[in-house]
């Protein structure tokens, strides 16, 4: 691996995208959470669940505002770092990201009326409305965030003559192939991994000895929630795999070490990749799987490596990633199951310790998962920034100093991190919950 | 009106926008620095929570929309831009998320830490400083080339008369709008000690204000001839502005109505931003980049110009959602609703 412009530049939009997808995840899913907790509260008249909203509420602008400040970075140095290729996607693809800002600029309104509101109405439900913006604004914006991504990985909607693109049809460059696979997976895995993050809260709780109703009621709310959104994740994850198998079969074939084209394709978790022969040994192989995962019948065709010409292949290194991602995603829909037949078979005597290690563990898991699927996702476009357009090596910047932004913007990043879990600590540990209850 | 027109007059008005807003939240930090410093702020801190809480990020989301609108309008500039400004926007950067990060800790306590108050009074000097740089570069002669990319010539900006004097006009407006903002919201929450004293900070920055925008006008003369020339052609524009400016002294003076007085400081600027920007054009950058060279393909700008409208029907009517509910609701102002 060699250090050179391209290379600088690719680590330090990872470094910035890595950093920015853990607080845009939670930016998408918490206002979810906490919007039903309220609903629920009013509904049921429940102390508790107003409770839970508003404690949510107050942890949740420190994920926002890292989040928004980070996005600011990305949204500059798409252009400071790709000025080659944001001038293609200024062509193609600006619709969506203009949209993105008008998505951010609704919810930042209501997020502020949301906020500084609570205690303003008569009518409790008028302040519970302000919530569904706030929601509407954070997915939507993600939506249009990812047809911008769909776009590097499906392009169409435009021409390419001498070199200048023309005949641009905006929708259709916002509505490529990939948009409803790649924004419905992320919008679920983001609601998913934000359950489990305040999952693992109460649990703490429980596990630190609270026995009270409200951390009980939290964790079957915040578990109930992380059940249905981790399957929706699930089986939104099974439409990924079969537009890749449709659109993108070297990126498929790569994550699963998939060489030669073929029926009945198995699965393989794991193993060691013999570089010589392009066998693969001490996997666990699932017969069929990857039929099935591609094109919905055991008996389908997916297309192998063979096809592809040994320049245009992405990193095999994939394949552990897209292996890590599904195995969290399988531990996360076993998880609640398992946790709820559990109380059945105790008898109610309590949740046990274990479970709740188990669901505390779930919330960095499946943020890691986020992580990962997304580095899948992007070292499976190489070496493409621009799938069959522009390769990422013509994209970078020519500009110096890149290594030294790329140390700024990493000691940047390590010192709100290192703020933010203070910060986030500190709230823990203090303003215990029930002097909060009336 | 043509497309490059409608787009350019869409990103002015909202860099418009955002200089009004940021400027507010700039000013803030600073006098609250300030304030610290010399003991006394519990005086103006209420206020400027108040009015900052509910809307700094709606501020930042102007900045975005700045950009991300110059990319999808004229892809040319960010290109331009964007290869030349890798360090200087990097630097920008990384003010600018200290302080939003270090706003939201503010939050929970960390408020009266004094490293709280020295990055967000400082990055509130920082950032109107080095967001001004690049009015600058866009005048012309601190970008040349290297084989065929496009680098920023940093020892000529850095030593240029014309690119301080814009840095200097860009922090006393700061102060002079921040305080005359805040003067008006103490004294709608009936804070009459922070009223007085904000007060005082808007007499003191008001003069430097236009003294430095005399300075800016006879740096333009030197180092930009032609874009002078064409200001001159729009000299009524500025004229309004310095009338506006003597309208709202005037009712500073007066301690009386510092609403009108407030919005005669955002007309001052408003004539002033866009008689600098209506003289600037066709120009983007100088003497190579025009808003007609730059312009997107024409389906992407009427699709852009359409979604800018669909969006605007849902925006407008939140902002005045949320100026009601923060600005010019009494009783949120005095504080009564926590
Ligand atoms: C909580 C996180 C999470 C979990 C549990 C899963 N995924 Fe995932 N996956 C993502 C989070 C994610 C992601 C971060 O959202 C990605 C990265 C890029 C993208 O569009 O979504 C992604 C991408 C991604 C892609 C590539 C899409 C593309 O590049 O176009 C496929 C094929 C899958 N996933 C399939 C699955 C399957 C079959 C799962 C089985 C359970 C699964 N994912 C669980
Ligand atoms: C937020 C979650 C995301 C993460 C964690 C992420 C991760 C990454 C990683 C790891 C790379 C480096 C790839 C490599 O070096 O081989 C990369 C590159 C890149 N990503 Fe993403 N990405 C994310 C979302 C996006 C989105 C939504 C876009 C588009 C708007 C995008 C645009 C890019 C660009 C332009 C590059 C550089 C070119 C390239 O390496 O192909 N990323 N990203
Ligand atoms: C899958 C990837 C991404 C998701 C889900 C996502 C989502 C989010 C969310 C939820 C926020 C917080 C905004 C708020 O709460 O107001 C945010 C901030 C932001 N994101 Fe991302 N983002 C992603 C990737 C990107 C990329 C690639 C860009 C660059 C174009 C970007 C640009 C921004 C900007 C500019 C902000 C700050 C907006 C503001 O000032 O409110 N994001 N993003």
């Amino acid at each position: 691996m060699e250090l050179d412009q391209t290379m600088l530049a690719r680590i330090l939009t990872s470094v910035t995208l890595g950093f920015h997808i853990i607080f845009a995840a939670l930016g998408v899913g918490i206002p979810v959470l906490i919007s039903i907790a309220e609903w629920l509260g009013i509904r049921r008249n429940d102390q508790h669940y107003l409770l839970m909203a508003k404690r949510w509420v107050r942890g949740f602008t420190v994920p926002v505002a890292v989040g928004v400040v980070t996005g600011t970075c990305i949204a500059l140095q798409l252009s400071l770092l790709w000025p080659s290729f944001m001038r293609v996607a200024g062509e193609a693809i600006a619709l969506p990201l203009f949209l993105e800002t008008f998505a951010f600029f609704f919810e930042a309104i209501f997020l502020g009326i949301y906020l500084y509101t609570w205690n303003r109405f008569r009518q409790p439900y008028l302040h519970w409305l302000f919530s569904l913006p706030v929601i509407l604004g954070s997915t939507a914006s993600a939506f249009f965030i990812m047809s911008v991504n769909a776009f590097m990985n499906a392009p169409q909607g435009f021409s390419l003559v001498d070199g200048r693109i023309v005949d641009i049809q905006p929708l259709l460059a916002m509505f490529n192939p990939a948009t409803p696979s790649k924004a419905g997976h992320m919008i679920f895995s983001s609601y998913a991994a934000s359950a489990y993050v305040l999952a693992a809260i109460a649990a703490l709780r429980l596990l630190r000895g609270s026995s009270h109703p409200y951390h009980l009621k939290a964790l079957r709310l915040t578990l109930t929630a992380a059940f249905f959104f981790s399957l929706a994740t699930a089986l939104w994850g099974d439409i990924a795999g079969k537009y890749l198998a449709q659109y993108q079969p070297e990126k498929l074939a790569a994550a699963e070490w998939h060489f030669h084209t073929d029926r009945r394709a198995p699965l393989v978790l794991g193993g060691v990749l013999d570089q010589n022969s392009w066998e693969v040994n001490y996997g666990l192989k699932i017969p069929y799987a990857l039929s099935i995962l591609a094109t919905g019948s055991a008996d389908g065709l997916v297309k192998g490596l063979d096809q592809v010409p040994m320049a245009y292949w992405p990193p095999l290194v994939i394949h552990y990633l897209f292996d890590g991602m599904v195995a969290i995603g399988i531990y996360m829909l076993v998880l609640p199951a398992g946790y709820v037949l559990g109380l059945r078979w105790q008898k109610k005597r309590g949740p046990a310790k274990g479970w709740l290690r188990a669901i505390v563990l779930a919330a960095p898991l499946s943020l890691l998962a986020i992580e990962l699927g997304w580095i899948f996702s992007e070292l499976g476009r190489q070496p493409w920034i621009l799938v069959g357009y522009m390769k990422t090596e013509h994209a970078a910047t020519t500009a110096e100093h890149v290594d030294k932004m790329l140390l700024l913007f990493v000691g940047l990043y390590l010192f709100i991190a290192a703020v933010c879990t203070v910060v986030l600590r500190k709230m823990f540990h203090e303003r215990p919950f029930d002097s909060e209850l009336r | 009106m043509d497309l490059p027109l409608m787009g350019i007059t869409i990103l002015w008005v909202f860099l418009y926008g955002y200089i009004i807003t940021a400027s507010i939240d700039f000013g803030a930090g600073f006098f609250s620095f300030y304030c610290k410093t010399t003991g006394r702020e519990h005086i103006v801190n209420q206020v400027i929570e108040r009015y900052l809480s509910p809307v700094w990020e709606v501020t930042n989301v102007f900045l975005i929309f700045f950009v991300v609108g110059l990319i999808g309008f004229f892809p040319d500039t960010a290109y331009y831009f964007g290869t030349a400004a890798l360090v200087p926007g990097s630097l920008f950067l990384v003010l600018l998320s200290l302080r939003g990060s270090f706003y939201a800790f503010a939050h929970y306590g960390v408020r009266d830490h004094w490293l709280f108050h020295m990055v967000y009074g400082v990055t509130g000097l920082l950032i109107p400083a080095s967001l001004s740089m690049f009015l600058t570069i866009s005048e012309g002669g601190f970008i040349g080339q290297s084989g065929s990319s496009p680098q920023l010539l940093a020892d000529e900006l850095l030593t240029s008369p014309y690119a301080w004097s814009v840095v200097f006009l860009a922090l006393v407006s700061v102060l002079f709008i921040s305080a005359y903002f805040l003067a008006y919201y103490a004294k709608k929450a009936e804070d009459l000690k922070a009223a007085k004293l904000l007060r005082s900070f808007a007499l003191f920055w008001s003069l430097p204000t236009i003294f430095a925008s005399f300075l800016v006008f006879l740096s333009i003369y030197e180092h930009n001839p032609l874009h002078f020339a064409n200001m001159l052609e729009h000299s009524w524009l500025f004229l309004c502005s310095f009338a506006c400016f003597l309208g709202a002294l005037a009712l500073l003076l007066g301690r009386d109505g510092y609403g009108w007085g407030f919005i005669l400081v955002m007309l001052q600027f408003a004539f002033a931003f866009f008689g600098y920007g209506l003289s600037h054009l066709p120009y983007i950058l100088y003497p190579s980049i025009t808003i007609h060279t730059s312009i997107t393909d024409s389906a992407m700008g009427r699709s852009l110009v359409i979604g800018f409208i669909a969006g605007l029907c849902l925006l407008l009517p939140s902002l005045l959602l949320l100026l009601r509910l923060f600005l010019f609701d009494a009783r949120y102002v005095q504080g009564k609703w926590r």
